[in-house]
C-alpha cells in the first residue's frame, strides 16, 4: 500500500493467522466494519476480517484484541510504510 | 494515542522463541483472554516511556507464568505468590530499574496474600499489576478467593456460599487501608471507555515508579472465558454486569501528587554491576592455568565424586578441598554439601564435580568416585557408583570390602594415619592425598597452595600438609606392594 502521501482514510489490517476468533473486535467496532470470516485459519479459528471500507481509526478493536500483533490500525494521515513485525 | 498507527509494541519480542512450537508468533492465552490485552497496554507504556532497557518484569505462577516469553525486558519468574518479594530484592539492589510484579488472583490473593500485604506495607517502590478474573484459570476453573458469591466453579459446583467459603476478597480496599502505598486503583477491561481507564492506570502506576514515589497497585478486572465457560463476548458482559458489582471500580488511594518526583539514584542493572554487588572478580575468559588433561589416566578424568561419612569427619571440607584445588588448577568445579541437622555424629555427604567442560548439574547421582569414611556410607551409596568406578574407604572404620566386584577399591587406614600424626580430624586430608596421588587428577603443589582458601585456622595448615603427604605416601607404598 502506498502510504507516502498520508492515508486519506483510516484502515485496519488483520493478520488472519494470528487471530483466535474471539470476536471481541467485531463486538466493539462502532462502525460494524469487522466480521467473522467463513474459512478457518491455521489454528482452526474463524478469523476476523475487514469489509475494506468504513474504518474510522478509533483503535477500539486494537485495545480489545489480546494478541500483540493480530490487529494494526492505521489512522487517517498516516505517513510511511506498512508496518512489518 | 497521538501516534498515527496502533501496532505490535516493540517491548514484545517479534517472534516468541521461548514459546516455540508451531505458532511462535501468537501468545499461549485462550481466545479473548484479558492477560493479552493488559500485556499490550503494559508493553505500549514501556515503549512510550522509553524504559525497556531498565524494566524487569516478575511473572507469577498462573496463566501469566510465561510472561517472559513475550516481554522484551528483563524477566524473572518467581515462586507462587512470591513476586513481591523478588521485586523487593531487585528494586533495592537496583533502585533505578523499573520493577513490575505481574500477578493473578490465585497468586496474589491466595498463596501470596501476606507477601503482597507486607511489600505494600513496606512501601516498596514497585508497580504491581493484579489481574483479577475471579477464578483459577490455569488449573481448570477452580474457586479463587475472589470468586463471587453464587459463582459456579469446579470446586463450588453449587455456587460459592459465604457460610462455607467466605466472601470474595477485595484486595484494593485492603491495600488502600495501609499507610505506605501511594496509589491504589481498580479498573476493568470491558468496553472502550473502561479500557482507556486501564491504559491510564497502567501509565500512572509506571510513572510513579519512574518518579520514585512509592508503591503503586492496579487491580485489573479481567475475563476468563475458558474458566467461566462463556464466549469472550458473553464474558465481557458478565464482567460488566456482575463482577463490577462485587468489585467496585475506582481510585481507592492516591497520594502520589503529594510526593515530589525524585528519580531514583543508585545502581542500574548490568552484568558488571552485579559482579560488583556480589564482590566477584573479573570474569576469566580462559582458565588461569590450563588443565593438563593428559597427565590424568583417562578413566579418572572429569570425575563425579560423592563423599560420605559421619558428621565431624571433615567430609564437607574434603569435598571443598578437592573443589578448591580443582578450581585453582583451572577445572570447572561444583560442590554441594548435604547434611543432617546435627553438627556432630549425624551423617554428611557432599557432591563434587571436576570437569574440563562446563558443568550442567552440580548434583552427583551416578558417581565415578565414592569416598566412604564409614561403613553405613559405603552401604548407602555403593549401588550408585558407575560400573568400573573407584571406591576409596577408610580402612580404620570400614573393615569389609564392598560387595560389588565390578569396582576398583582403594582402602586407606586414614584415621589411623591421622591419629599417628596427633589429630584424627585430618583423616580427611589423608584421603585427599591418597585420591590425588592415585588418580593424578591434581598435583600436590596446587593442593597445598589452595589450603589457605578453605582452612580458617592458619596454624593447622602445616599439619594438613603433613596429612596429605602421608596420604600420597600410602599410595606409593600400596603400588610398590
Amino acid at each position: 500500500m502506498d502510504l507516502e502521501k498520508g492515508l486519506e482514510s483510516a484502515r485496519v489490517v488483520i493478520r488472519e493467522d494470528e487471530c483466535k476468533g474471539c470476536g471481541l473486535c467485531i463486538n466493539i467496532c462502532p462502525e460494524k466494519v469487522l466480521f467473522e470470516q467463513k474459512h478457518l485459519n491455521r489454528m482452526g479459528y474463524h478469523p476476523a476480517g475487514y469489509l475494506g471500507t468504513g474504518c474510522i481509526g478509533c483503535g477500539f478493536c486494537f485495545y480489545q484484541c489480546p494478541e500483540p500483533g493480530a490487529i494494526t490500525v492505521y489512522k487517517k494521515g498516516y505517513v510511511g510504510e506498512e508496518v512489518e513485525r | 494515542m497521538a501516534e498515527k498507527v496502533l501496532k505490535r509494541a516493540d517491548s514484545f519480542y517479534p517472534i516468541f522463541e521461548r514459546k516455540g512450537g508451531p505458532t511462535p508468533d501468537v501468545t499461549h492465552y485462550c481466545p479473548g483472554c484479558g492477560h493479552g490485552v493488559l500485556h499490550k497496554l503494559i508493553a505500549e507504556t514501556i515503549d512510550d516511556f522509553g524504559i525497556r532497557d531498565r524494566t524487569i518484569l516478575i511473572s507469577p505462577v498462573g496463566c501469566s507464568v510465561f510472561a517472559y516469553y513475550y516481554f522484551r525486558t528483563g524477566n524473572i519468574q518467581s515462586a507462587h505468590g512470591r513476586a513481591p518479594a523478588v521485586a523487593t530484592g531487585i528494586k533495592r539492589v537496583f533502585p533505578q530499574s523499573i520493577v513490575i510484579s505481574y500477578q493473578g488472583d490465585g497468586d496474589l490473593a491466595a498463596i501470596g496474600t501476606n507477601n503482597i500485604l507486607q511489600a505494600a506495607n513496606r512501601g516498596e517502590k514497585i508497580t504491581v499489576f493484579f489481574v483479577n478474573n475471579a477464578i483459577y484459570g490455569m488449573t481448570g476453573g477452580q474457586m479463587a478467593p475472589t470468586t463471587l458469591i453464587g459463582q459456579k466453579t469446579t470446586t463450588s459446583p453449587m455456587g460459592r456460599k459465604p457460610g462455607n467459603e467466605g466472601f470474595p476478597i477485595r484486595m484494593s480496599e485492603l491495600i488502600a487501608t495501609l499507610h505506605a502505598p501511594i496509589y491504589v486503583e481498580r479498573v476493568a477491561l470491558t468496553d472502550a471507555k473502561n479500557s482507556t481507564r486501564v491504559r491510564k492506570a497502567v501509565r500512572k502506576a509506571l510513572q510513579n515508579q519512574i518518579d520514585n514515589k512509592g508503591f503503586s497497585f492496579v487491580e485489573v478486572l479481567s475475563v476468563c472465558p475458558s474458566g467461566w465457560k462463556m464466549t469472550p463476548v458473553q464474558a465481557k458482559e458478565w464482567l460488566t454486569q456482575e463482577m463490577i458489582k462485587a468489585f467496585p471500580l475506582g481510585v481507592y488511594k492516591d497520594i502520589s501528587d503529594e510526593i515530589e518526583a525524585q528519580p531514583a539514584k543508585g545502581n542500574v542493572f548490568s552484568v558488571q554491576g552485579l559482579r560488583e554487588q556480589l564482590n566477584l572478580p573479573e570474569e576469566k575468559v580462559a582458565p588461569a592455568t590450563p588443565v593438563n588433561k593428559t597427565a590424568t589416566p583417562e578413566k579418572y578424568r572429569n570425575p563425579r565424586l560423592k563423599m560420605a561419612g559421619f558428621g565431624g569427619q571433615g567430609i564437607l571440607m574434603l569435598g571443598l578441598g578437592i573443589a578448591q584445588a580443582g578450581m585453582d588448577a583451572g577445572y570447572e568445579v561444583s560442590w554441594i554439601p548435604s547434611y543432617g541437622p546435627e553438627m556432630r555424629g549425624g551423617t554428611a555427604n557432599c557432591h563434587v564435580n571436576l570437569s574440563t567442560e562446563r558443568i550442567g548439574s552440580p548434583l552427583v547421582t551416578r558417581p565415578t568416585v565414592l569416598i566412604a569414611m564409614n561403613l553405613p556410607s559405603l552401604e548407602k551409596f555403593v549401588d550408585e557408583v558407575v560400573p568400573g568406578g573407584l571406591i576409596i574407604t577408610d580402612a580404620s572404620l570400614v573393615t569389609q570390602p564392598p560387595a560389588r566386584k565390578d569396582l576398583e577399591h582403594l582402602s586407606i587406614p586414614a584415621t589411623q594415619i591421622a591419629d599417628e600424626l596427633g589429630n584424627t580430624r585430618v583423616a580427611n586430608m589423608v584421603i585427599l592425598g591418597a585420591y590425588i596421588a592415585y588418580t593424578q587428577i591434581l598435583d600436590q603443589e596446587t593442593v597445598f597452595a589452595s589450603l589457605p582458601h578453605f582452612i580458617k585456622q592458619k596454624s593447622l595448615i602445616g599439619l594438613n600438609i603433613q596429612a596429605i603427604k602421608k596420604g600420597i605416601e600410602s599410595i606409593s607404598s600400596q603400588i610398590k606392594n
